[in-house]
């Protein structure tokens, strides 16, 4: 895709936002939340991938009160009002961690490591933090 | 060939400021256009006027703002970043301007690639 | 799709998770203290040499440099690049990939 269409009003990009790192230690993924939030309004065909320690930001029951933060978890839930519902997790972290394949605080899919790969190939745009 | 770079660590800290700096750098030598670097998380300190390195060190943040001037990189740093970590206009150095999150999606919209430096 | 890593193998698994997501097409560089892992001798030496036959492996040379590492020591079939070279690898994929 060049430059020229991207200047074109109504251009769709595939925007991949890769998520690695466990919530609350850093910024990261709150901050890759807010980035996430703003893209639905430009309209791009966007993309939410969880894989090693980032499939922790999608726990159900996630509580940083103890750690006197805020939590975001509810925010992920408000991802389907902006129709952003292509969320993938990695079965293969999943497994690494001891999670099981279901406790999402949103509806995930849970694809191999191979589908993620070819996920990411697809993509136009990765954004990672 | 269009080029937009996101920033996503501060200056000095990590190599992140640094190699993103040498690869506009480089970019542009080779007659790309190096549109916009964005400055998200804690990169928004690389617009920060108040730093002040030893004499024998890079001088990151007025380089940015040089390598601005000279090729009309647009240097935005992330408002809500900023507010969180007391960069405001009062501290912007010269050469960034401060703005939304929309730049970043736009960004990536607009050019041809989006290169990504962070810790 | 263009792979960098910037983590060196020895503190993070990314360079193994980074292989592990490889298609067809895909090129890995190693930059800034992900280059510390390309040298022969090592388990992230050994495993960019499997992945060599599939995929090519570059390193940023002036992060090689800073760290002293000379090019003798680096695993058969990695090249080296300058930050030129790392604009021309940007270009000839299709999109970046930061394995942050």
């Amino acid at each position: 895709m060049s430059a020229e269409d991207g200047d074109t009003p109504g251009v769709i990009k595939r925007f991949l936002f890769v998520n690695r790192k466990a919530p609350y230690g850093t910024i990261y993924a709150l901050e890759a939340l807010e980035v996430v939030l703003i893209s639905a309004a430009f309209d791009q065909d966007v993309s939410l991938a969880f894989l090693d320690d980032g499939v922790y930001q999608v726990l159900a029951g996630n509580d940083p009160s103890g750690i006197g933060m805020k939590n975001f978890s509810p925010t992920y839930r408000a991802l389907d009002d902006y129709d952003i519902t292509k969320l993938y997790v990695e079965r293969e972290s999943l497994q690494e961690r001891g999670l099981p394949e279901d406790g999402f605080v949103v509806p995930v899919s849970v694809v191999s490591r191979a589908e993620m790969a070819a996920i990411m190939s697809q993509q136009d745009v990765v954004l990672s933090f | 060939m269009k080029i937009g770079i996101l920033v996503n660590e501060g200056p000095y800290t990590h190599q992140a400021s640094d190699s993103a700096y040498q690869f506009a750098v480089a970019a542009l030598k080779a007659g790309h256009k190096v549109t916009r670097v964005f400055f998200y998380h804690d990169g928004v300190y690389n617009g920060s006027s108040l730093t002040e390195p030893p004499r024998d060190d890079r001088l990151i943040v007025e380089r940015w703002g040089k390598l601005a001037a000279q090729y009309e990189v647009d240097l935005v740093v992330c408002v809500a970043a900023a507010l969180r970590r007391g960069i405001r206009e009062q501290n912007l150095a010269e050469g960034f301007r401060i703005s939304g999150l929309g730049q970043l999606v736009e960004a990536g919209i607009q050019n041809d690639r989006l290169v990504v430096f962070g810790d | 799709m263009l792979h960098t890593v910037n983590k060196s193998p020895f503190a993070s698994p990314t360079l193994t998770q980074c292989v592990g997501h490889l298609t067809d097409g895909a090129a890995v560089l190693l930059i800034e203290d992900a280059v510390v892992g390309a040298t022969e001798g090592t388990a992230s030496g050994a495993l960019l040499a499997k992945c060599l036959k599939t995929h090519p492996v570059y390193v940023l040379r002036p992060d090689l440099m800073a760290r002293g590492i000379g090019e003798g020591r680096l695993v058969k079939g990695v090249q080296c690049v300058d930050y030129a070279g790392f604009v021309t690898l940007v270009t000839e994929h299709d999109a970046v990939q930061s394995w942050l």
